[in-house]
């Protein structure tokens, strides 16, 4: 397979979550739209990975082709990080202005 | 055409269209399910490239903990299509648009180049867990432990702010 074609792919994916978070406007959607992207980067990153398992250079020591999966590995650590504090703070967000559109959130006081 | 790229074109075209429908639902629990779907989607692409662990991970962290998560907060706070936020159109068209040229100029700046590289499917063994776990914990130890520090830190501040606070801000006025 094609490099370009996992290229093309993420692209999309990134591309469809841009958009959901230009045009919606509840805030879990929002959320949700950032984790498709972190999982496009991830699936991008993948892809090169194994394009590089191709390579003399990988073919000498396991360690450099499996580096990029390290790192997803570690992007998916502190997504599920970032996802409980986010989610904390959409809950409060919730509690105080019983709503979850981020327009009301456009004052800093009260 | 072979088996491999049959399978790949399915899978993103699987992809793809879950994340449309993932932003154009209408009901927050409608997207949470599209989401599942586009991550088991995703599992499967790795799968492809035998990124094996990546795989079991992505299903067992995402579409286990992560999306139960958010299911668990629509659920909590009562959300359907109903208690959707007022919509401006004009908004959304001009979102849809920009979000369409980038997406135009980045693929056709990313086909235009003249080389390419193939990608390895279905062997390699540096997607296995004896290969990472070997390298995660020879070369990536100290990452590996502070990203437990991170885990804990969230956690508290997690529990911190979703607390009530009515109950302790009273006591302090009386």
């Amino acid at each position: 397979m094609d490099i370009k074609a996992y290229i093309a792919l993420s692209l999309s994916l990134f591309i469809i979550g841009i958009i959901g978070v230009l045009i919606r406007r509840n805030a879990i959607i929002i959320f949700m739209c950032i984790e498709l992207m972190l999982n496009a980067v991830n699936l991008l990153l993948v892809a090169f990975s194994k394009m590089h398992a191709l390579s003399p250079v990988a073919k000498a020591s396991l360690d450099y082709a499996s580096d990029a999966q390290i790192f997803v590995f570690f992007i998916m650590v502190v997504a599920a990080a970032e996802v409980t504090v986010g989610l904390a703070i959409i809950v409060m967000m919730y509690r105080n202005v019983h709503t979850v559109d981020v327009n009301f959130l456009n004052r800093l006081k009260n | 055409m072979n088996f491999t790229t049959l399978v790949f074109i399915i899978l993103s075209l699987l992809t793809v269209v879950s994340a449309v429908m993932m932003i154009a639902s209408k009901s927050p629990v409608h997207s949470v399910l599209w989401l599942i779907v586009v991550f088991f989607t995703i599992s499967g692409h790795y799968i492809m490239l035998n990124a094996q662990f990546l795989a079991i991970v992505n299903i067992i962290v995402y579409a286990g903990a992560i999306m139960v998560l958010f299911l668990f907060v629509v659920m909590l706070m009562n959300l359907n299509a109903d208690s959707e936020p007022i919509k401006n159109y004009r908004i959304q068209l001009i979102g849809i648009i920009s979000g369409g040229v980038l997406l135009l100029i980045l693929l056709s700046s990313v086909m235009s180049i003249d080389k390419s590289q193939l990608v390895e499917m279905k062997v390699g063994d540096e997607g296995l867990i004896k290969s990472l776990g070997m390298n995660l914990f020879k070369n990536y130890l100290l990452p590996f432990e502070i990203s437990s520090v991170l885990f804990l830190s969230a956690m508290i501040g997690a529990v911190v702010i979703g607390k009530k606070e009515d109950e302790a801000e009273n006591k302090k006025v009386n």
